[in-house]
């Protein structure tokens, strides 16, 4: 029986699969679906830029709209990765340039992004629309002076956390007269003042612009104008606040934000005062999300704006919010999926606020469908954590940072294994945890144990041996980013799971106790892996084979090992002369 | 509430005994409940200790850790700046008068500039100040609530200090202020 549907009809039904996984699951059924396929997928993500190289990406995929890449690991975030350590878009864009000449959208995270990139894409794509880059760095503001003259058709510039070298706020001029389409707009990681009437021109005549957000040095007296300009807004972000209040501004933001009926989501707030959070509050009633992190703010004004948003999922904020608030967060926002409670002053020995253990045990108790937690503290009890795990079942994101390391259940004395057991016992769809505090081998055997749905593990300053490691390695099966620092991890179990490494995404371990010489077996054995060493201190070789290296990155590949390493990384290949003397 | 100051009736050295906490306060007075507290960010927690110590010694940072990213850390930093910049703004009550004001001490350089601007504010006359008799013999007396929310005399410690540890004023009247001159 030779009858097959023709190719248009399956293409058009493959046009219904959006998501990743279905369409690598539909290309492997046979190789004419695999073509098929191939030539209809529209948007690729590469999670690790080095895992593959732009040309293979472009010969399996000719026709992509959309791309999104990762580069530097997660810690690069915490500067434990040095810098020259790689991530360049420069070999994509311009391989891109070149095949992609339809291509539309281009996101980016943790990745060196040169004027002379972003130059190209503005030339090189004719309908390009949407750029996004989430803490990148490499550029500067005259880079966005090109995408603003040359990218007619832009929809999104988003900048979110971006290291930007900052000229001046003179490439927001750059947007032609008659340049309309844009939709969304984050300048907010900025530092320098943009001209404020480009500014509000650009957002009149943008009648699609549903997202902005200011940079600080929008001042508050600005806002008003901005908002009535733009009522359809959907999301914003203010600029900074002065520190005294006059009322004639207070009741023209009161005014402009009225006007306002979609707002969901706000930010900025830099310097804010109290009294002038009044002047949301007409908006409160429809907000979805709260980003307050940078509002140092006491807690009574916190618990007044937040009272008045039930509807809200999303709330960031700093630990000026206290047990207390959070207590009154728990009780008037019952939608909360989402908290973020930041470190005001992450460095002091002693706390300056009144926030512990017992405001995460309320909320965990009271917001039913809470299930996203970034939460620092300096204490925490096994207690408390079997509360929150019996509380809230349903969380899939698990991150506690408690600010001293290794510290233990302050009523007990004792690791905090068992309540991180807990967590992971109870909520079996968790998908990312960050632990901290006093931790033994043992919360790590419960780890491999439960945490079967577990894709990303954060391990710091925790563990006794190699079984610690080696229970994770072996146990979580849907492991796919292993960040460690500061664990008395080595050789031995890196090396009995060394086939699970091709399994994962990447792993990640600095100051810790894997010696060169198990480096060097590690990537003599897995051809498919990097296994790339970061020593500052010169090369591995000078050392003994014995002698832990500084830091270790190792991912699955198909694209060998990268010709832009700079001088302090070394990539332990198959080829490499083994002496294990 | 006001607290009257304790002094010896002999030379007062306990008033200028050098240590940590506010004088007037016995070391064994355990201090109020921590979790009360909120310092401004500038200040050292460790003058608000009950302990014989100094202050446990700035912990070496450990690169990366707490994982904050850096722009919140410059955020934050940038924000104490600012609030150097800003003025200190306290209430200031008189006995008798209808309504307090509010002034900024950030304007005055010492205590004589700010008792002057009292006087001409509240058209009351505050004398001068003197270590062992306090404000005795006039007819007022300024005092001041500070962190720890006890009452004292404006003038027995560090101009600077005081700026930084002064909550509110209350220009008593002398009558009543009479009783911290003498034990």
């Amino acid at each position: 029986m030779a009858y097959s549907f023709p190719e248009e009809v399956l293409e058009y039904v493959f046009a219904f699969l959006s998501s990743d996984k279905d369409r690598n699951a539909v290309s492997l059924v046979c190789k004419s679906w695999y073509e098929i396929e191939r030539w209809c997928r529209r948007r690729v993500f590469i999670g690790n830029c080095y895992a593959v190289s732009p040309q293979i990406v472009i010969r399996r995929f000719p026709e992509v709209r959309a791309v999104k890449i990762k580069g530097k690991p997660h810690f690069a975030d915490f500067n434990l990765v040095p810098e020259r350590w790689g991530a360049y878009v420069y070999p994509w864009i311009s391989a891109m340039a070149r095949s992609y000449p339809w291509l539309e959208e281009i996101k980016l995270k943790r990745m060196v992004v040169t004027d002379e990139s972003l130059e190209l894409i503005s030339k090189s794509f004719k309908n390009f629309k949407v750029l996004m880059l989430s803490s990148c760095e490499g550029f500067t503001t005259d880079g966005l002076s090109s995408i603003a003259a040359n990218c007619r058709n832009l929809r999104e510039l988003d900048l979110r956390e971006s290291d930007v070298e900052d000229l001046s706020g003179h490439w927001l001029s750059h947007f032609p007269d008659n340049f309309t389409s844009l939709v969304s707009l984050n300048m907010s990681c900025l530092g320098s003042e943009v001209s404020f009437s480009a500014l509000e021109r650009l957002v009149s005549r943008c009648p699609n612009l549903k997202t902005l957000r200011l940079n600080r040095a929008v001042p508050v007296e600005k806002l008003a104008s901005l908002l009535r300009r733009a009522p359809q807004l959907v999301e914003f972000g203010t600029g900074a606040y002065s520190t005294e209040i006059r009322t004639d501004i207070f009741s023209n933001l009161v005014g402009a934000f009225s006007g306002c009926k979609h707002l969901k989501s706000l930010s900025g707030f830099w310097d804010v005062v109290p009294a002038y959070l009044p002047a949301m509050y007409c908006v409160c009633s429809r907000i979805t999300s709260l980003n307050l992190s940078y509002a140092t703010v006491q807690s009574p004004d916190l618990v007044e704006l937040i009272s008045q948003c039930p509807n809200l999922k999303c709330l960031w904020v700093l630990d000026y919010i206290e047990d207390a608030g959070l207590k009154a967060l728990s009780s008037y926002c019952k939608d909360l999926q989402e908290l973020r409670v930041f470190p005001s002053d992450p460095y002091s020995a002693e706390p300056n606020v009144s926030l512990t253990e017992q405001g995460l045990v309320t909320v965990s108790a009271g917001c039913p469908k809470l299930q996203s937690v970034l939460y620092f503290c300096r204490q925490m009890s096994n207690a408390a954590l079997v509360a929150i795990a019996r509380n809230r079942p349903n969380l899939i994101r698990f991150r506690l940072c408690i600010i001293e390391p290794q510290a233990p259940d302050y009523l007990t004395l004792e690791p905090l294994d068992t309540g991180f057991g807990a967590i992971v016992e109870h909520c079996k769809e968790l998908r990312r945890l960050s632990l901290s505090g006093l931790l033994t081998d043992r919360v790590f055997e419960y780890i491999g144990t439960h945490a079967k749905k577990l894709e990303m593990l954060s391990i710091a300053f925790a563990g006794d041996s190699d079984l610690g490691l080696h229970y994770v390695l072996s146990g979580c099966e849907s492991l796919r980013k292993l960040e460690i620092r500061d664990c008395p991890f080595g050789d031995k179990a890196l090396l009995a799971n060394a086939a699970k490494l091709e399994t994962m995404r990447s792993l990640w371990m600095s100051s810790c106790s894997v010696s060169y010489g198990a480096c060097k077996l590690l990537g003599q054995k897995m051809p498919n892996l990097n296994v790339e060493v970061i020593d500052e201190r010169g090369p591995p070789d000078s050392r003994p084979k014995t002698c832990p290296v500084e830091k270790l990155y190792v991912y699955r590949t198909v694209a060998g090992p990268r010709a832009d390493k700079p001088d302090f990384v070394w990539t332990m290949d198959e080829d490499g002369a083994l002496r294990l003397s | 509430m006001e607290r009257a100051a304790v002094y010896d009736s002999d030379l007062n050295l306990k008033a200028t005994e050098l240590r940590l906490g506010l004088p007037g306060r016995d070391e064994s007075e355990k201090q109020s409940s921590r979790n009360n507290k909120r310092s401004s960010a500038e200040m050292e927690n460790s003058c608000d200790k009950d302990e014989q110590e100094s202050a446990p010694a700035p912990k070496a940072q450990v690169v990366g850790w707490p994982p904050v990213r850096s722009y919140r850390k410059n955020i934050l930093q940038h924000q104490k700046n600012e609030s150097d910049l800003s003025g200190i703004f306290v209430k200031v009550s008189m006995d008798g008068a209808p309504y307090l004001r509010k002034i900024d001490l950030k304007v005055y350089k010492n205590y004589q500039d700010l008792l002057k601007a009292l006087e001409n504010m509240f058209k009351c006359s505050i004398g001068v100040y003197s270590e062992r008799e306090g404000y005795n013999g006039s007819e007022f007396a300024p005092t001041y609530e500070d962190k720890d929310g006890d009452w004292m005399l404006v003038g027995d410690v560090p101009w600077d200090m005081f700026i930084t540890s002064c909550k509110r004023l209350r220009i008593m009247k002398g009558s009543e202020a009479k009783g911290l001159g003498c034990l």
